[in-house]
């Protein structure tokens, strides 16, 4: 249940941006999980709202993206989507592959109600 | 609705740890190794060994993480350890790079070889955390299921150095050698696999070997 740690990070990083950006009303907090990360995003959701019954960010959403994983080939340089974990070439069978997509952990986006206080908007929904 | 802008990798505290502590064993020509396993397979067994083998010709630091009780540890010193330090997590199923710089604070470097992690027993929690190690060593036991690499693919493909333990008991479970090298190379076709049997040392000399050659390209 190491979950419960990823998502005391997360709460710590999201709470010192809004901190920093004189934010207040949070959402939602993207993120982007790579499905080789050992995380099960059912369970950091059950960790996230633990940690934040009965604060300000009680009832922010999770809004996960799974990334699926994506191998490069060292022999051939193809790059191809890897299922069921098997790392194997499909254009030239080599096993030497590099994982450039899957691994991926971070937060990518804060979804808020009052923007005004803010000038790093980058996008409005 | 506003979307803003936020990138952050979520263990982005861990990383930087963990790169201070690589740092520190480049910087020193220590070879820093995070052993992984599932409770039981042999990650003490091995360091006792190890340490009775090689004691003399190497320095070894040990951490030895767990989640209650500092037996590990205990053993360890008992085995010739006299750089040992326990962690013990209290209910944590991983070790992070905060623990380590801690006790890093508590063990002296001076003069090491090798460091070693011993994680705590579990083949999934351990595999997000960096702990600034050089690589990560996985065990895996004849007494466990050979399709262990398939249902733990996140650990076997961080690992570089996968060590097959208690082939004296090969042939008294469903467990087949071939079987579980074939299931690692499909998750990991660059991972290495040494076979032993830490209770009787069959085997035990080519993870010597192996230790000796990464440490003196540590040193070069």
């Amino acid at each position: 249940m190491h979950e419960l740690k990823i998502a005391e990070s997360i709460v710590d990083s999201v709470s010192k941006e809004m901190e920093r950006r004189g934010l207040k009303s949070l959402r939602a907090v993207g993120l982007r999980i790579g499905e080789l990360t050992d995380i099960v995003p059912e369970s950091l959701e059950f960790g996230f709202n633990a940690i934040v019954a009965a604060t300000p960010m009680e009832g922010v959403r999770l809004e996960i993206e799974r990334v699926p994983i994506t191998g490069r080939c060292r022999d051939c340089g193809a790059e191809f989507a890897v299922r069921d974990f098997q790392f194997l070439c499909p254009t030239c069978e080599g096993r030497g592959v590099t994982t450039v997509g899957g691994n991926e952990l971070e937060i990518c986006y804060l979804e808020v109600d009052d923007p005004h206080s803010d000038k790093r908007i980058s996008a409005t929904a | 609705m506003t979307i803003l802008k936020y990138e952050k990798k979520v263990l982005s505290e861990n990383d930087r740890l963990a790169a201070e502590v690589r740092r520190e064993m480049t910087d020193r020509g220590i070879l820093c190794l995070n052993l992984v396993s599932s409770p039981g397979s042999g990650k003490t067994s091995l360091l006792e060994r190890t340490l009775g083998a090689l004691g003399k010709e190497l320095r070894m630091g040990l951490i030895a993480g767990d989640v209650q009780t500092e037996n590990d540890a205990d053993r360890l010193r008992a085995a010739g350890g006299t750089m040992v330090r326990p962690i013990v997590t209290g209910g944590a199923c991983h070790l992070d790079a905060r623990m380590i710089i801690e006790a890093l604070k508590k063990l002296s470097l001076d003069g090491l070889d090798l460091l070693f992690i011993e994680n705590v027993g579990n083949l999934v929690c351990p595999s997000s955390y960096d702990l600034g190690e050089e690589m990560k060593v996985v065990l895996i036991s004849t007494t466990e299921g050979d399709d262990k690499p398939l249902k733990y693919p996140g650990m076997f493909r961080r690992s570089s150095l996968m060590v097959v333990n208690k082939i004296d008991l090969l042939g008294h479970s469903e467990f087949q050698l071939a079987r579980v090298k074939e299931n690692a190379r499909a998750i990991n076709g660059d991972l290495e696999t040494i076979e032993l049997s830490c209770r009787t040392g069959e085997g035990a000399r080519r993870w010597y070997d192996w230790l000796r050659q990464r440490v003196s390209h540590k040193r070069a």
